[in-house]
């Protein structure tokens, strides 16, 4: 009797929060708990030795990071939910990184810099409008559930851009190139969208 | 061992179908040549990642891309980048 009593009790407390979670889930999308592996090539795996993080284009003067450097620039834990265009969403996941408004002090950008294209190890790159990298909603990580971010997931590091869809947190990213123009990148030159707002379902270019 | 990343990668014969809707026949028996290392192979034999918002068939040798495929709701895309194979009708 008591244990019947406690779990309705759970129950009933629990469907606030059932409908809060449908309410952070985009259109089209629906719930999992495993994180799938998307990959559309071999798993780079680059040594730590011989990686590094640019940030080159329309900027001053390109700038540089290894491993070890990019380590000691101020780092921060975030909390997000993620959606991947294959239609799963997963509620708050675990990061660790740097933000792309701490790397961005690093240069002097452009005035006509108005687009990023993300380049990646394996020859992935992704196009995202710059002001979607900025105040705090684009990360580079590198640690994922406490841990380094495994190569299936990206690892050593890739860019997490938490409100679009998931494709734009280019995997095994090595840096941003600053861009005056939009140019659509691996899968957006193939039917994707350039921008990949979730909450518009903004899946596909001319569908 | 099996990576996760292995279990993932399978071969062109794996999107036979995909192909067959797309040229009306079926694929895998044409070759395609690589343009990075000259390799030759049976569309059926290349690699082929189907995990992805699309589908990328590349070069067993180095990996190079032959053929990506994204299929819409409305439409289906095809980049044919490999020599010998014939462009989508
Ligand atoms: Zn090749």
């Amino acid at each position: 009797m008591a244990d019947r009593f406690v779990t309705r009790g759970f129950v009933g407390r629990r469907e606030p929060a059932g409908s809060a979670q449908a309410a952070r889930i985009p259109p089209g999308q629906h719930l999992v708990k495993d994180f799938p592996v998307l990959s559309a090539g071999p798993t780079p795996r680059t040594p730590l030795a011989s990686w590094s993080f640019k940030i080159e284009g329309l900027v001053t003067e390109p700038v540089s990071w290894g491993w070890d450097e990019f380590q000691k620039l101020p780092a921060q834990d975030f909390v997000k939910d993620i959606s991947c265009v294959t239609k799963w969403t997963k509620l708050d996941t675990h990061w660790r990184g740097v933000s792309v408004d701490i790397l961005l002090e690093h240069v002097e950008l452009n005035r006509r810099a108005a687009f990023v294209t993300a380049f990646s190890d394996g020859g992935y790159t992704t196009n995202i409008p710059l002001p979607d990298l900025i105040d705090g909603q684009a990360f580079v990580a590198y640690d994922y559930e406490g841990k380094p971010l495994a190569p299936q997931h990206g690892g050593p590091a890739r860019l997490v851009v938490p409100h679009l869809y998931f494709w734009k947190s280019a995997k095994w990213v090595r840096g941003l190139r600053l861009m005056e123009r939009d140019e659509p990148g691996f899968w957006e030159s193939l039917g994707y969208n350039n921008h990949g707002d979730p909450w518009k379902e903004e899946r596909y270019t001319g569908d | 061992m099996t990576s996760p990343k292995d279990e993932m990668v399978l071969d062109g014969n794996a999107v036979a179908g995909t192909l067959a809707e797309i040229y009306g026949d079926d694929m895998t028996t044409v070759l395609a040549e690589c343009t990075s290392c000259g390799n030759v192979d049976h569309i059926g034999g290349l690699i082929a990642y189907v995990h992805a918002p699309g589908i990328v068939l590349r070069c067993t040798a180095c990996a190079t891309i032959m053929i990506r495929i994204v299929q819409t709701p409305k439409r289906t895309l095809v980049d044919v980048r490999g020599k010998r194979i014939p462009p989508p009708p």
